[in-house]
């Protein structure tokens, strides 16, 4: 038999649901691969062993009794963002140490109520601020991808790294992430792995450690497009505990991969076109034009004249809100706490240790653009810059588009430790240049994988939808999936 | 607009973050930097454009005023560094 890690989320379902294998021998397979690779790519940063044996253990008694859910007895991994209760949450942070929490995130119970198994909660970006998943306090994801000929680390992308590495290697049918500013779709891009950022309301954010609340949303990263239906529509749906939680019908995401792109219409946003980046890019999205084409589809040029004010805008909105969620980090309530002669001194002190670099820096910028005489030339400007941003895309759907096409990273993976990146956090930060837009306009995003550069590094592309239109981008990135046909799978060397 | 070493200090101190004296200036060339990106949005009219409140039309729901929740005490303090009885202990906060 094949090894059963290596089966799509929806080839295992198939597979459980005819008795070829038990949900506890799947399990069991993804334990012992993760127990290989782990010490090397660090993905995960808690495994729970025992728990994910149990419920294989109820998932087989479900599935030999005809009774299994919608994920019966499929393994996943989940970002350490979600509170899973009773297991380690800590947004891969140091200033939660020792959190668990007393409550499930709603995504997840979804998870678990269809039948899902936890094998454990994944690394990430701390808080999820990052694109590289270097500033975890738990160390670096390394990608299981190497340029060819190289043994250079390379990082897997981030804020959801641990769940775009995890995934690629096979050490789950499929993981939970999170997406801010680009934090599912530039890691899924990097590790030729499909990821989806559903729109802004669809995923409920409660039990969601909170980064940035007008921005954050919840979705999955899989091995294929249909995989990521699949997982996305368990995890959507209303939920009264979120008060920006859409009350819409949640689709059968799986009905509409094969749908195909006939008759569509495709934008394709001049202003997408970087100065600087690398022709692969620009090739790669050409190429994208002309598989839609084929598959029936027609292609518009279109201006969204404010996309590059979009980071910038972002780069205001995104730490001001955290710097109000991260207040609630305070050495009292959990987590960290250091000694001080006094609260302020107990609060300055135990902030200063538990948190990262980064997220300092963040903090610091939010508080900054939301003191005393600069809320209005910062936050009000950039909320009013937020509004153009949006209907630039209104603008483009009102005239007939149904989906726009780009790439999603101005690059492929990039090293561990790049120094560039370091010395300038604005380097970092332009990760997301094409990523940000869909954030700050609440559109729905997906990436899929659709070519490699020179160095065999998977390259993705991005499809924008209209919002709570997720249908027509699982239909359109399958046709490019179809269309790539290339195994997207990296080459074990851990 | 940039900033100086008196606001870093100053920001730390809003953001109840220690900022110890030698950090001081990596802070302010970092910060720098990231004003200094963000300042592009200067380019940009915004004369009469609504700031963005909801990124999708939505009404925030109403319900009904009363108590829904509570009434557990223990799990609320189970991850508190320190407790007592059910209350977060602090250092004295008042003479």
């Amino acid at each position: 038999m094949t090894d059963l890690t290596h089966l799509s989320l929806a080839d295992a379902r198939a597979g459980l649901a005819d008795k070829q294998f038990s949900a506890s021998e799947l399990t069991d397979a993804y334990l012992s691969a993760i127990e290989a690779a782990n010490p090397h790519l660090n993905a995960y940063i808690a495994i729970t062993g025992d728990r994910a044996r149990e419920m294989a253990a109820a998932s087989d008694v479900k599935l030999a009794a005809g009774q299994g859910g919608a994920l019966e007895g499929v393994p996943l991994g989940i970002k350490d963002l979600f509170a899973t209760k009773g297991f380690h949450t800590q947004a891969a942070s140091h200033v939660l140490d020792s959190f668990k929490p007393e409550y499930e995130s709603t995504v997840t119970s979804q998870l678990w109520r269809d039948g899902a198994v936890m094998l454990g909660k994944l690394n990430m970006d701390e808080f999820a601020m990052g694109s590289s998943n270097e500033t975890s306090y738990y160390g670096p994801v390394v990608s299981p991808f190497r340029a060819e000929g190289s043994n250079l680390d390379l990082v897997p992308g981030g804020s959801s790294g641990g769940s775009a590495a995890a995934v690629s290697a096979w050490l789950c049918a499929g993981a939970t992430a999170t997406d801010t500013g680009g934090s599912i779709r530039q890691p899924a891009a990097f590790t030729g792995t499909v990821g989806i950022k559903p729109t802004y309301g669809r995923c409920s954010r409660w039990g969601v450690v909170a980064f940035a609340s007008s921005l954050d949303q919840a979705g999955p990263i899989a091995r294929t497009v249909e995989d990521a239906a699949i997982l996305l529509r368990s995890m959507a749906g209303f939920d009264p505990k979120d008060s920006t939680s859409a009350d819409l019908a949640v689709p059968d995401f799986a009905a509409a991969v094969e749908r195909g792109v006939k008759g569509l219409v495709i934008g394709i946003p001049r202003e997408y076109r970087m100065e600087g980046m690398p022709d692969e890019i620009e090739q790669l999205w050409q190429q994208g034009i002309a598989w839609l084409t084929d598959a029936g589809a027609t292609v518009r040029d279109i201006s969204l004249p404010h996309t590059k004010y979009a980071l910038p805008a972002y780069y205001i909105v995104a730490p001001a809100e955290a710097s109000s969620n991260l207040a609630r980090y305070d050495g009292v309530k959990y987590g960290l706490r250091e000694t001080g002669k006094d609260i302020t001194d107990l609060y300055e002190l135990s902030r200063a240790k538990g948190f990262g670099r980064e997220v300092k820096r963040r903090i610091m910028i939010g508080t900054y653009v939301l003191s005393a005489g600069y809320y209005d030339a910062y936050y009000v400007k950039a909320q009013q810059v937020r509004t153009l941003i949006k209907r630039d895309f209104e603008d483009a759907y009102n005239e007939g588009v149904d989906a726009i096409l780009t790439p999603a990273t101005p690059s492929a993976a990039f090293a561990i430790g790049d120094q560039e990146m370091q010395a300038d956090p604005v380097k970092m930060y332009l990760n997301d240049v094409f990523t940000v837009t869909v954030n700050m306009a609440g559109l729905p995003g997906i990436a899929v994988p659709a070519g490699k550069d020179a160095s065999g590094l998977p390259l993705g592309l991005q499809l924008i939808g209209k919002p709570f239109d997720e249908e027509t981008l699982f239909a359109a990135a399958r046709t490019i999936e179809r269309a790539a046909a290339t195994d997207f799978s990296p080459k074990r060397w851990w | 607009m940039s900033v100086d070493a008196a606001t870093v200090k100053r920001i730390g101190r809003l953001a109840r973050i220690r900022v110890e004296a030698d950090e001081v200036e990596t802070y302010r060339n970092e910060l720098n930097t990231i004003l200094g990106f963000v300042a592009q949005l200067d380019e940009v009219d915004v004369t009469g454009v609504e700031p963005m409140t909801s990124v999708t039309p939505m009404a925030l729901r109403r319900r009904e005023d009363k108590v829904t929740d509570g009434g557990y005490a223990a799990q609320i303090v189970a991850n508190a560094p320190l407790t007592e009885d059910n209350f977060f202990m602090v250092p004295k906060v008042v003479e």
